[in-house]
């Protein structure tokens, strides 16, 4: 044969490949409102930048006649290309071809291509949609989600792992998404459960659809295992997209610094939305947007524990992480939700290098009895830990109230804060003022004559000796009082001076966080 | 520089949309999320109650009403995933009443025996 022969017999092969589960089955996909896997990872790499890696891998099965089948790729498109530019690995399950199962050699392929991601130093995107593992492989299918977690763990916190689910991820499987750093759903294609439905039905005799046992809403709002969520798939793959715009390619390097935006000022007031009494509500993501690049702020966990906010925005072109009470929802106390989704996100920050910005105001830890049976002990060590454990530059901004344990946790000065700044507005206490006054002033209100005038004022008078940032700059616990308009050029400024921050901890093999 | 609105503050809102939540004896007003509302009242365990931990089929049932038992003392069989559990008496006591027969399906959190 000639070269060109030769050339017409590789296209033959490829065309037969890059069908998948033919027509069809992907007409079949399509009737879902899903794309095929193709067009997921053409839609969001940048245009002609992809590259398949083993496309003509083969399964190994051989039990059950599988050896007479031929499944094109194995269920798995891999490869690399690249997002504004960067490079990324990629994968993404082909539900056209055999449910998408994972057999031997499909999980072949992502390890494959996930070891490659973590020799070049570059984030790896996987795009699941699949029924599970391949039952007629056995303990091979087993043996692949092995191999998957293992590398998921090993690059947790060297190159970013991004998940999306955009079609059923059960069983086993979802473990994967689980180890990685950010997991995206869609709303009505994403399915994410250990058990399904049918077990759970005849195992427990409760009746549940898919969409209520693991759906995308209950991912996002309810469970807390998923970062994004997204009306449709294109909207998911912008979230990715500017996701990525936000950080460092590895953990060797800084997210990449972009030219530098003034705040949408005239949309975002700090006087106009924040009220000085510590008892009334505002949305405080309207502060990060007044001090933020372009009032750009790319939320994270945004329908999940609503009481914290976190997510990326940038300051002077350089990426942050902020972590903000949010007085808006439960007043904006910790919790067993609201701790572990800000110690996650502080864990991140401090992995890849990306300076977190704290923005103070919350009464304390929830009070309840389900609060304390479900852990909050634990779950609220986890901030304290996160923050210590941190090295990156800790940046923290009481504007409100920072009471009593809640003081401590939110990036304290005592928990290595590099600057503690505090709005004139700050109240700094050991508790509210009307918890305080009541301890501390007991027999004088029991004695008096009228005790409900005595409390009142007995609180007046504890709030206006210590309901302020005084007494806490007092001791050098804040380093400055600030005032709120100059809190963007006072963030910038803490921000380039700590550039080459550099920590030393103790050595350890790892620590032991109460997880 | 912009100009500063001179309508800035708190008072001018309306905040009757936010509901109160009691925090170390001062109110917040704040969005309380549904999970939070939905709250069931604490209810203490009592330890002369059994009820299922996993729903099942009760194979055997070797006590009765008025019956003595001493702790430990098997009370009910029953099967749930693929395995056979057996229930003892936590405590010394006499059976107050049996609520299951035996080969009956019996459902997470349905109440077995009462001992007095």
């Amino acid at each position: 044969m000639s070269v060109k022969q030769k050339t017409i017999d590789l296209r033959k092969r490829m065309q037969e490949a890059l069908q998948g589960g033919g027509s069809k089955a992907i007409e079949k996909q399509k009737a879902t409102g899903k794309l095929t896997a193709r067009e997921r990872i053409v839609t969001l790499l940048d245009p002609n930048s992809f590259f398949e890696y083993d496309l003509f891998v083969e399964h190994s099965g051989k039990d059950f006649d599988m050896d007479k089948k031929y499944l094109p790729g194995d269920g798995v498109l891999t490869g690399t290309g690249t997002i504004n530019g960067h490079p990324v690995c990629i994968y993404a399950q082909d539900f056209t071809v055999a449910g998408g199962s994972l057999g031997y050699m499909h999980a072949k392929k992502i390890t494959k291509i996930m070891d490659h991601a973590m020799k070049l130093k570059v984030p790896i995107i996987g795009i699941n949609d699949s029924g599970g593992a391949r039952i007629q492989e056995g303990v091979n299918s087993l043996a692949g989600y092995g191999e998957i977690f293992y590398r998921n763990t090993l690059a947790s916190g060297v190159i970013p792992q991004i998940s999306v689910i955009l079609g059923p991820c059960a069983g086993g499987a979802v473990y994967s998404p689980a180890l990685t750093d950010f997991v995206f759903v869609v709303d009505k294609i994403s399915k994410m459960f250990i058990t399904g439905p049918e077990v759970i039905k005849t195992v427990l005799g409760e009746e549940i659809s898919m969409e209520e046992l693991g759906g995308a809403r209950v991912q996002a709002e309810l469970t807390g295992n998923a970062h994004f969520f997204a009306e449709s798939e294109e909207e998911c793959f912008d979230q990715i997209k500017k996701l990525v715009s936000f950080i460092p390619w590895n953990n060797t390097k800084k997210a990449e610094a972009f030219p530098k935006k003034s705040p949408k000022t005239k949309s975002y007031k700090i006087d106009s939305v924040f009220p000085t009494n510590p008892q009334l509500p505002y949305d405080v993501r309207s502060i990060i947007k007044a001090i933020s690049d372009d009032s750009d702020f790319l939320e994270i966990h945004e329908r999940w524990a609503a009481n914290i906010v976190v997510g990326f925005a940038r300051l002077n072109g350089q990426s942050v992480g902020f972590v903000a009470n949010q007085p808006l929802v439960l007043a904006g106390v910790l919790d067993v939700d609201s701790s572990d989704k800000a110690a996650r996100f502080i864990r991140y920050c401090n992995a890849f290098n990306i300076p977190l910005v704290t923005l103070v105001d919350l009464p304390g830890y929830l009070p309840g009895i389900d609060q304390e049976h479900a852990g909050v002990i634990r779950h609220g060590a986890k901030i304290l830990y996160a923050y210590s454990e941190a090295t990156v530059p800790k940046i923290t901004v009481i504007l409100r109230k920072a009471y009593g344990g809640g003081y401590i946790a939110m990036c304290s000065n005592h928990l290595r804060a590099d600057f503690v700044f505090a709005w004139p507005t700050a109240e700094i206490a050991v508790m509210g003022p009307e918890g305080a006054a009541n301890i501390i002033f007991r027999s004088e209100i029991l004695a008096a004559e009228n005790p409900e005038e005595m409390r009142k004022k007995k609180i007046a008078e504890y709030k206006k000796k210590f309901a302020n940032p005084y007494v806490a700059a007092a001791y050098g616990y804040v380093d400055a009082v600030i005032d709120p308009s100059e809190t963007r050029h006072f963030l910038i400024h803490a921000l380039d001076i700590s550039k080459d921050k550099q920590e030393a901890r103790p050595y350890k093999k790892h620590g032991i966080p109460p997880f | 520089m912009e100009e500063i609105e001179e309508k800035t503050n708190s008072e001018e809102k309306d905040y009757s949309i936010y509901q109160d939540i009691n925090i170390d004896n001062i109110l917040y007003s704040t969005i309380i999320p549904k999970k939070n509302q939905e709250k069931k009242p604490y209810k203490a365990i009592d330890p002369r109650e059994i009820y299922v931990f996993i729903p099942g089929t009760i194979l055997k049932i070797f006590v009765e009403k008025k019956d003595k038992v001493k702790k430990g003392e098997k009370l009910i069989t029953f099967q749930a995933m693929k395995m056979d559990n057996v229930l003892l008496a936590p405590m010394d006591g006499v059976i107050e009443n049996v609520f299951v027969k035996e080969g009956e399906n019996v459902n997470k959190s349905q109440i077995l025996i009462k001992i007095k």
